[in-house]
């Protein structure tokens, strides 16, 4: 039936409230299945578009933004029946659970959605920030050629609290200092992805056509919610 | 280690892939250095000086803090030399906050960097609030793991500084005035001469990278982008959310607030209508509706009343 064909193009939404979220919008407009990208800081704007990503950046300021804006709520419904796919600190916001490991972190608010615990800044300081290459799972061509990962005080995947939901996409391939080879670093549960990791800091727009598909896929079996 | 443009800073941009493939990490690239820069966008980083503060700018929304024992409006009144802070109040701020940490150290002192550096600081700003250490050079910033970021009066100095290492670019304003009018002067200038270099042909822009006294291979990128080729954020007497979103409006892309946070009335209001202002830079609504009931300001001093010699963006070289 020509209502269950999947939509050709998607618009996707970039949350905005801080980060980078310019360098995701150039990326994304540059595939052809994205009719357009734009940036979104309001509940008017973010009930316009098929799908979101929550960009790198600092995942306490961003949630403090959108709760004193007014924004939380809106932002918290979209997440629960929309495609989104958390980057760094947007793979923070979409986690059930934070650790910080060091420092004092009482209430960090959370969005929520995958069944995951995060460990904030688990490889250190700025000065152990790192590039390498993954193999991310799904993602083309990535058992060939691997996936530039960009880790900025990047956060880890500490444990899944349902193995039976989510999906590891990503490991890291050998000891980081004290990270241990096999962390995970991409998941996905259902119509929501994340990863430690910066494909907007790339070239190489990989990760974002896998994410857009996911989101045309799961949209297009999932016609209510779009 | 050198210069990379970073990645996707503006669009249509045809650099080659300058990131790491291989499953041997590449640690502390010029790219993961410009990239924290890329991911604090859109946010304030507010100096503290002590854990306490930092807190309350961390709950404020702060992207990042700047940890310095004295703000710029207490070391201009002050006077004195200004050194980098203790490192016990730096590791205790680090301890208490989980968003970045910047610290400061005098230009040139390249000493002072290794300490910071050594601590697990996340950021270094080398910088003119502080007593220079050394009146012609400045810190060869590439030989770091740690990033810096750098004041900058024009585009030349600017990109002295990026060629130097630097990953991140403020504009030098007047640092502890409360006014705002020297962070104008500088941004502008900047995209002044970023226009005119925009205009030029290959022969001019030679000339014109020797006039400035910019590395010719950055002038050229810089005119391509038509923006500075890292990260840039306004500084130096910005006080209210008005001028906060003045500067972004302006094209920086974040704001730096010193003095005028913890110099004000009530700073923790002050601050979070700083970072809605910053985010909400273009709906003069939501500016109209935070600017609202902040209490006093910092008391601020006239640029004007400054008199040459104790202008701090007159250091640097």
């Amino acid at each position: 039936m020509a209502q269950d064909q999947p939509p050709k193009q998607i618009r996707v939404g970039v949350l905005a409230l801080q980060g980078a979220f310019a360098e995701h919008i150039i990326l994304l407009k540059t595939l052809p299945q994205v009719s357009d990208a734009v940036a979104i800081r309001t509940a008017d704007e973010i009930a316009q578009v098929d799908a979101l990503v929550i960009p790198g950046g600092e995942s306490t300021t961003m949630a403090l933004i959108a709760e004193r804006s007014g924004f939380w709520p809106a932002l918290q419904e979209y997440v629960r029946t929309h495609p989104t796919w958390g980057t760094c600190a947007g793979m923070i916001l979409l986690s059930e659970r934070v650790t910080s490991g060091g420092t004092i972190n009482n209430d960090q608010k959370l969005l929520g959605g995958l069944s995951i615990t995060i460990k904030r800044n688990a490889f250190g300081s700025q000065k152990e920030s790192f590039e390498a290459g993954l193999h991310v799972a799904g993602v083309e061509n990535s058992e060939v050629q691997r996936f530039p990962g960009v880790f900025i005080r990047a956060p880890v995947i500490d444990e899944i609290l349902a193995p039976e939901k989510v999906e590891v996409l990503c490991q890291l391939e050998r000891d980081y200092k004290s990270t241990p080879k096999g962390t995970i670093v991409a998941v996905r549960q259902g119509h929501l992805l994340g990863t430690s990791f910066h494909p907007e800091l790339t070239r190489d727009a990989r990760v974002h056509q896998y994410f857009v598909k996911m989101a045309i896929d799961w949209i297009a079996n999932n016609p209510k919610s779009a | 280690m050198t210069f990379a443009t970073p990645t996707n800073l503006v669009p249509g941009q045809d650099v080659a892939a300058s990131t790491n493939t291989s499953e041997n990490p590449e640690v502390a690239s010029f790219s993961v250095k410009a990239g924290l820069a890329q991911m604090l966008k859109g946010g304030v980083i507010m100096d503290v000086v002590n854990a306490e503060q930092a807190l309350i700018a961390e709950r404020a929304g702060a992207c990042a803090v700047m940890a310095l024992e004295r703000v710029p409006a207490d070391i201009r009144k002050d006077g004195g030399v200004a050194r980098m802070s203790d490192p016990k109040m730096i590791k205790e701020i680090i301890k208490a906050v989980s968003i970045p940490v910047m610290a400061k150290v005098r230009i040139g002192h390249f000493v002072e960097a290794q300490i910071i550096e050594s601590i697990g600081v996340d950021y270094i700003d080398e910088s003119e609030v502080l007593t220079p250490a050394d009146d012609l050079n400045h810190i060869h910033k590439h030989d770091f793991k740690v990033p810096f970021v750098c004041g900058c009066k024009n585009l030349g100095e600017a990109l002295r500084r990026i060629a130097e290492g630097a990953a991140m670019i403020r504009t030098k304003g007047e640092a502890g005035t409360g006014d705002v009018v020297e962070a104008v002067r500088h941004m502008r200038t900047v995209k002044a001469e970023i226009r005119k270099a925009q205009l030029m042909d290959d022969n001019e822009l030679f000339t014109y990278a020797k006039q400035i006294q910019a590395p010719y291979h950055l002038l050229k990128e810089t005119a391509k982008l038509g923006r500075l080729p890292v990260v840039n954020f306004a500084a130096g007497g910005v006080a209210t959310p008005a001028d906060a979103a003045m500067m972004m409006q302006l094209g920086c892309d974040g704001v730096f607030v010193g003095s005028g946070i913890f110099k004000s009335g009530d700073p923790e209001k002050r601050a979070r209508a700083i970072v809605q202002a910053v985010t909400h830079y273009k709906d003069p609504k939501v500016l109209a509706e935070v600017s609202e009931d902040l209490g006093e300001a910092m008391v601020g001093i006239n640029c004007s009343d400054v008199p040459d010699e104790q202008k701090y963006a007159k250091r640097g070289w």
